[in-house]
């Protein structure tokens, strides 16, 4: 049962071979055993969750079950839920019960799916490593000396352990891909625009998606459908009619235009996996897809406009924590400066502090052409890389990170190396586009490895057929680690 | 180009974080890197180039003038961390 998909889980609630209360304590129980060990769950309270699903079980037994009705999820710790502390990885929020649901948590609830708890990971999802978390890092489940990656480390680590059957999480810069590829899940990081950020804690507006994660491309194509949609609280929600993401999972690939960025796989990105990414596109070859060379040349510039971009945004959205209205206000203070100063000091981490603070100069008077907007100008050069790509091939495939999972401690001391990990992910959050983490192989280390799957702007069901048919040849997404 | 003391000092300000004298020397060479990395962006000719701040282009939806919020302040103000009557309390700011 804890192998099982959420396709596998809904079929078995559907035929009343095991009901919500069961399911709910079965992985309650596994997070008991296993948690203290990897850390994936900031908080877990047994009693919510069975409230939550006895009342799935009335609702399946008066006949008003949907597809995922009684289903276990872990939310991670950046979504506000009410009633559930929301402390997204800070000290800031460790006092924060949410007095209200994001949208996403609203309609993870009208599908009737069940809270596991709430899933650990970098301070205000800042982070590619999960070591910024006021929690204590995530341990990966193939290594616990590895990171599990970041920001959503304790969504990937959750749904790899098999805690959760699926966990949603966020992805700014790469944190749903990176995390997903260093956990051997499969993860989703749709179009800018297609899940509503009403309620998810703020980082960088502009970049900033809900996704999710879970076993299967299915499982992901099934949690689309309940998260996505218009909602006019989000200013940057899109309008458009809904889609039945799982629509084109079955298509064949006969025919499709596969684009290898040739940047991709330059100098820097490890050997082995390379190899992996290179077997999955010999995989996809032999399902009838066309290879094509592409090229994104701005690619390494995208490391300097994100590390513009998205600590101005930081910049502006952390100051409304300042100790007045919720969050943490310092003890002592003599006036309402200090109090300001100490409460921000003491409730940021310390890479929490580095991004306020180089967004702060970056928008400061006489720098904001130089900095802000001239990281907006190669934004739009990347964007426009990626459509000249997309003119020539219907998805966009390469590596999620240079390396496998490096090990706990490694680069924590140096945030430019760890910047520098981002390479492949971040160009994808400029642009705005949807991309995908799909389990791919295993590094020399033993570590797992994903595929990117990058879409074309609403190309998501494009992307689930890809990674569906690919999973329907390959076993890596269905391999868990020894716990 | 190189942040001094001053400066670290006094982007802290702005960004309200207190930075004391013993953390100012590692803060500062740890903002000098991230600066030293996004100074790259300046070899790239972007004349002519029009900033990009939404994928889609779309501009801002308006909405109509009118109360959507319900009356929460209980609820909101019980995360507050000091309130009465119903009001934010904040250190005394006008003499």
């Amino acid at each position: 049962m804890i192998n099982a998909t959420l396709k596998q889980l809904s079929q078995q609630l559907t035929a009343g071979q095991v009901s919500a209360v069961e399911l709910a304590t079965a992985y309650l129980d596994r997070i008991e055993a296993l948690n203290p060990a990897l850390n994936a769950f900031i908080t877990v309270d047994r009693e919510k969750t069975l409230a939550e699903a006895l009342a799935a079980d009335a609702r399946r037994a008066a006949g008003q079950a949907g597809l995922l009705t009684g289903v276990p999820i872990a939310h991670k710790d950046i979504f506000c839920q009410q009633g559930w502390k929301t402390s997204c990885g800070s000290r800031m929020l460790d006092n924060f019960i949410s007095p209200y649901n994001a949208h996403v948590i609203e309609q993870c609830q009208a599908a009737g799916l069940v809270t596991l708890g709430r899933a650990n990971m970098d301070e205000f999802a800042m982070g590619s490593s999960n070591e910024n978390s006021f929690y204590g890092a995530v341990k990966n489940p193939w290594d616990v000396n590895a990171i599990p990656g970041g920001s959503s480390g304790g969504s990937a680590a959750a749904v790899a352990a098999r805690l959760a059957p699926v966990a949603t999480a966020t992805d700014t810069g790469g944190s749903i891909r990176q995390p997903a590829s260093h956990c051997g899940v499969t993860g989703i990081k749709p179009t800018y625009g297609v899940v509503s950020r009403f309620g998810m804690v703020a980082y960088a507006s502009s970049l900033d998606q809900g996704g999710v994660m879970a076993q299967t491309a299915e499982d992901c194509a099934l949690m689309l459908n309940v998260m996505a949609g218009f909602d006019e609280r989000d200013s940057t929600s899109l309008e458009r009619a809904r889609e039945d993401y799982t629509r084109d999972l079955a298509q064949p690939l006969a025919g499709l235009r596969v684009g290898l960025p040739r940047e991709y796989f330059a100098d820097g990105l490890a050997a082995d996996v390379g190899r992996i990414i290179d077997n999955a596109v010999a995989e996809l070859k032999k399902l009838g897809a066309e290879v094509v060379e592409v090229s994104l040349p701005n690619t390494q510039l995208s490391i300097p406009a994100y590390y513009v971009i998205a600590p101005a945004e930081a910049s502006a959205n952390l100051s409304r924590f300042d100790g007045v209205r919720y969050g943490h206000r310092a003890d002592e203070y003599k006036d309402l400066v200090e109090m300001y100063e100490k409460s921000r000091a003491e409730g940021f981490g310390s890479e929490v502090k580095r991004r306020i603070m180089v967004g702060t100069y970056v928008l400061s008077h006489g720098y904001y052409d130089a900095y802000y907007i001239k990281a907006q100008k190669i934004r739009r050069l990347i964007a426009n890389d990626f459509a000249a790509a997309f003119a020539g091939c219907d998805v966009i495939l390469g590596p999620v990170a240079p390396t496998a999972a490096f090990n706990l401690g490694e680069k924590s001391g140096d945030p430019v190396q760890m910047y520098l990990s981002d390479i492949y992910t971040l160009s994808v959050n400029l642009a705005g586009l949807p991309a995908m983490s799909v389990p791919a192989g295993f590094a020399d280390n033993g570590r797992p490895v994903g595929l990117q799957i990058i879409g074309n702007y609403f190309g998501e069901a494009k992307m689930l057929n890809v990674a569906h048919q690919f999973q329907q040849v390959t076993d890596w997404h269905s391999k868990a680690p020894a716990l | 180009m190189s942040l001094t003391h001053q400066d670290v000092a006094r982007i802290a300000r702005l960004s309200r974080i207190a930075v004391t004298d013993a953390e100012i020397e590692a803060v500062g060479s740890q903002l000098n890197n991230i600066l030293g990395l996004i100074e790259q962006m300046q070899a790239v000719n972007t004349d002519g180039i029009e900033p990009m701040a939404h994928p889609q282009d779309v501009s801002l939806r308006l909405r109509e003038d009118a109360v959507t919020e319900p009356n929460r302040r209980d609820a909101c103000q019980a995360v507050a961390p000091q309130v009465e009557k119903g009001l934010f309390l904040v250190p005394k700011v006008i003499e």
